[in-house]
């Protein structure tokens, strides 16, 4: 009961806003309500492409680079330019983050740097080249590479902060 | 109210091309993906799985969050999102573009449609780049896990230096855009 919460938490609470907040927008207004499917199925052709390609890709990306060999790649690198490797690694990947904090503390645990987790984690969840076509798509070119080429070297820098710190 | 504003027509059209187009580009790529699983069956089997876990994830969350986009561009004025988002919105607008991030609500794909929704209803950029970094990488539930294995000191640690740059991240990529924008124009009026 307890892991099913864990894993369904986000789902549970996404459908129950939605559900809340569709039940409350009919009773007040049954026209926008109306406009307001047209643009949820409208949105939904639009994004279902470029998702459904995403998780083809990921599906490869993990099916033929699991998590052991990945914590291989990670625990061996040392120094700066490890840490570059790693943040490398974390932006090209997808793993949820259910995975990948397990991940993290084994790779900890078998005696990879805290720079090195802490670039791998960071770049993992901010920069996403899997994630990218459907960000361009979104939100066009320039913020997604402006975001995406900060958010690795701050990843970088953050993690240089905390080997510091830590 | 409508979603699409300006030039509607051609623009129409023009968006029933691309659409027309990502969907044969999806097509191409199941096939090319059955093929590659085809030459390599040993791995096909962990691809499928993990694929068919994205699928099924996908499937409980995505139909919810597109409803939640068009009840949005329905009943949330544009003066709100302006007011707590907008341009003279400032610290406090940071504030609420990270804890509207924080919010548990799936994956980092499903927020670029939401933050469309926002930019759209007069959200700054930077507000709109912290919002995302915050929702990709400062997820409720998702921290609670981070504790029980990475340890109070080092997650909090990583949130604390996450926001403060994300916050920094925002505002350069803001200024570097209004920038360049601003030289586009310059260049267009000159011609």
């Amino acid at each position: 009961m307890n892991s099913f919460l864990k894993n369904y938490l986000t789902v549970i609470i996404i459908n129950l806003i939605a559900f809340i907040w569709f039940i409350f927008s009919l009773i007040k207004d049954k026209n926008k309500t109306k406009e307001s499917l047209k643009i949820a199925l409208k949105t939904l052709f639009r994004t279902i492409p470029v998702i459904i390609i995403i998780i083809i890709f990921i599906g490869f990306l993990l099916g033929f680079l699991p998590p052991d060999i990945i914590s291989r790649i990670v625990g061996e690198q040392a120094g700066f330019l490890g840490i570059l490797v790693t943040a490398v690694l974390g932006s090209v990947l997808f793993i949820p983050a259910l995975i990948s904090f397990p991940l993290a503390a084994s790779l900890l645990n078998g005696g990879a740097s805290i720079m090195s987790v802490a670039a791998f984690i960071t770049t993992l969840t901010m920069v996403g080249i899997v994630t990218l076509p459907l960000e361009i798509k979104e939100m066009g070119k320039k913020i997604t590479i402006l975001r995406n080429v900060f958010s690795f070297i701050f990843a970088v820098i953050i993690a240089l902060i905390m080997g510091v710190i830590m | 109210m409508n979603s699409i504003g300006l030039n509607k027509s051609s623009g129409k059209i023009k968006q029933k091309k691309s659409l027309i187009r990502d969907y044969i580009i999806m097509g191409i790529i199941i096939v090319a993906a059955l093929v590659t699983l085809f030459i390599f069956p040993d791995k096909s089997g962990p691809v499928l799985n993990i694929s068919k876990n994205y699928f099924l994830e996908l499937v409980m969350v995505l139909p919810a969050v597109m409803i939640i986009i068009g009840l949005f561009s329905v009943w949330i004025p544009k003066e709100t999102v302006v007011k707590y988002m907008g341009k003279t919105s400032g610290i406090k607008g940071i504030f609420i573009s990270i804890i509207l991030g924080m919010l548990p609500t799936g994956p980092l794909y499903i927020a670029f449609p939401m933050a469309v929704a926002l930019l759209k209803k007069g959200a700054k950029i930077s507000n709109i780049i912290i919002f995302i970094s915050a929702w990709a990488c400062i997820k409720l539930p998702q921290e609670l896990i981070e504790i029980q294995f990475l340890g109070i000191e080092f997650t909090l640690l990583r949130l604390t230096l996450t926001i403060i740059f994300v916050a920094i991240m925002g505002i350069i990529i803001e200024k570097i855009i209004e920038f360049t924008d601003r030289k586009k124009i310059k260049v267009e009026e000159r011609v």
